[in-house]
């Protein structure tokens, strides 16, 4: 190609770069870039949200009916097994043990989807992250907002079972907007890291669902806690009430149960909901920040 | 067109989009030894190893050798050479989507690269797909609202009855790659590479897409394209860059390397 002389002519290919202003392709951006980023997508982040949601049952016949019937079955399979057979509900009352129960199966629930669909993430939607350029986080912290949809169904399920059992609306019952947030804003900590992970070791999705069936029984979600390990040492007890999982099921429980009372919960209960949620959350979004520029390659 | 376009330009207005230098890029493989990636043996003892490094039962593949070029604005590139010789790799590279060995590569903005089997969201419907793919590019709600008839009249998706409100995983290949370039031809894109996925088009849509193709051009974004069809890189591109076994074989006017390219293949 005849090119006439141009005053770039000379210049290597570093300098005429940054002439022109262009960047290394594929560079992570900083931080706050990286949240300004984020922010600019965030109606994709809610439809995508959306659009996963409504296409989770959307082979099913009965279609959307699941998203109300799917909890409800499963709180019917934890009560029989746990509350009838195993009777795990001693030293409660039926009026307790059952929304008890139910409660805690979806709020861990909530955080074992956040986190069961954070590791395929990103590998789940390669497609996506190959094709389109947007900030990889949007993929996680969408799937969360997924989740938090999935529980505003099961939360009407929740407050029809409460209320039969003879717990009544009332100002506490607000209390469960804050726990809510709290645990939205560490489960989606918990996805970001799980997502830099699972992207790159496949495995995982594997591996995790064992590691959350044994969180979720070290966190009392159908037994309560302090009085299963009351011949235990105190400190075992102590440790597993206040593990995210456990902290965040019994404020829902506190907030809707009329007998469960603050006697069940323990010390400074909302600070330790507060510095879970800050902790993992920031933790969680740096952490996948970090390797930015790496997902969806090789 | 490939003359107006660089001689109608006075000198130093010619504003390079993309630079390449000396790009080398290796893949590495995990378990390309005997005992193949399903045994469970060979997976255990991979595990084991991994703190001794990437050395043991990892195959290194240099699929990209050197390369060096610079891309200005308004150019359409095409890029031609055999089955594996790095045509993807690179463009892959351009993206941001595959680490350099050595080297680097600089860009005007954020390049978009659209693949074969890009597949976008398989339980979604095409309609979803459309306005998802545009918000994840980062246009806004009214501007996926004021181009979405464009979109699905140009995928052709829906010539043939109502596809659009269809999940994508319900799409024949071909239907696929035209919703998707669609997508991603709406946006008016700084850097835009298109690695093969005319091919799977028919005729009609090669066509439709060439011409837009050419709209890109003007409206100042270069265009990468991979393709076998020497016929398509002849009506879209003005320049071609010729890749053998990862090296820059030959970079020039389409004619002259074309030319080249077809004697040396034989056809």
């Amino acid at each position: 190609m005849s090119v006439p002389p141009s005053p770039d002519d000379g210049l290597t290919p570093a300098e005429l770069a940054a002439k022109y202003g262009l960047s290394v392709s594929g560079a992570r951006p900083g931080l706050a870039e990286y949240v300004r980023q984020l922010w600019g997508r965030r109606h994709f982040i809610l439809t995508f949200s959306q659009a996963k949601l409504t296409a989770q049952y959307s082979q099913a016949r009965l279609g959307q009916l699941w998203q109300v019937a799917t909890p409800l079955l499963n709180a019917a399979v934890y009560f029989a097994i746990f509350g009838l057979i195993l009777e795990a509900g001693r030293g409660m009352d039926k009026k307790v043990y059952v929304p008890f129960l139910v409660t805690g199966v979806f709020v861990f629930m909530f955080t074992q989807t956040s986190v069961m669909s954070g590791v395929k993430s990103i590998s789940g939607n390669l497609g996506l992250v190959r094709a389109l350029h947007f900030p990889r986080a949007s993929l996680p912290i969408s799937l969360a907002l997924q989740q938090l949809q999935q529980l505003l169904y099961s939360m009407l399920v929740l407050f029809v079972i409460v209320a039969v059992f003879g717990s009544y609306p009332s100002l506490a019952w607000l209390l469960i907007l804050p726990a809510l947030a709290l645990q939205f804003t560490f489960n989606t900590g918990l996805a970001l890291i799980m997502a830099r992970l699972g992207s790159k070791t496949p495995d995982l999705a594997q591996l995790m669902p064992f590691v959350m069936r044994t969180w979720m029984y070290a966190s009392g979600v159908m037994f309560s806690i302090p009085i299963m390990l009351q011949d235990k040492p105190a400190w075992i007890a102590e440790v597993l009430m206040y593990n995210p999982a456990a902290v965040y099921m019994d404020l829902i429980r506190f907030a809707l149960i009329e007998g469960y009372t603050s006697d069940n919960l323990p010390d400074h209960v909302w600070l330790a909901a507060l510095l879970w949620a800050v902790v993992v959350g920031v933790a969680g979004f740096v952490f996948f920040w970090k390797a930015e520029e790496r997902y969806g390659r090789g | 067109m490939a003359d107006d376009i660089d001689g109608a330009r006075p000198t130093g207005s010619r504003i390079p989009t993309v630079i390449a230098d000396d790009v080398h890029i290796v893949y590495r493989v995990n378990g390309g030894g005997v005992a193949g990636r399903g045994s469970a043996t060979a997976a255990l003892s991979r595990i084991l190893r991994r703190d001794k490094g990437e050395s043991r039962g990892v195959r290194k593949v240099h699929a990209v050798r050197g390369v060096s070029f610079t891309a200005y604005r308004g150019e359409a590139i095409g890029l031609i050479g055999t089955n594996g010789s790095g045509k993807s790799t690179l463009l892959r590279a351009i993206a941001g989507l595959l680490p350099t060995e050595h080297g680097k590569v600089y860009t005007d903005g954020q390049p978009s690269l659209l693949g074969v089997n890009a597949a976008l969201m398989g339980d979604l419907t095409g309609e979803r797909n459309v306005i998802l793919g545009g918000l994840a590019m980062g246009m806004s709600r009214e501007e996926i609202k004021e181009r979405y008839q464009d979109i699905v009249d140009f995928s052709g998706i829906n010539e043939k009855g109502d596809f659009i409100t269809l999940p994508m995983r319900t799409y024949s290949s071909g239907m696929g790659a035209r919703l998707r370039f669609a997508i991603a031809a709406a946006k008016n894109h700084d850097v835009l590479m298109i690695d093969e996925a005319l091919a799977t088009g028919d005729r009609k849509f090669q066509i439709r897409s060439e011409e837009r193709i050419r709209e890109l051009r003007k409206e100042a974004g270069t265009v990468f394209l991979v393709s076998h069809s020497n016929k398509s890189i002849r009506d879209t591109c003005d320049r071609v860059l010729w890749l053998e076994k990862g090296e820059l074989l030959m970079d020039g006017p389409t004619d002259e390397v074309l030319r080249a390219y077809e004697r040396e293949t034989g056809r």
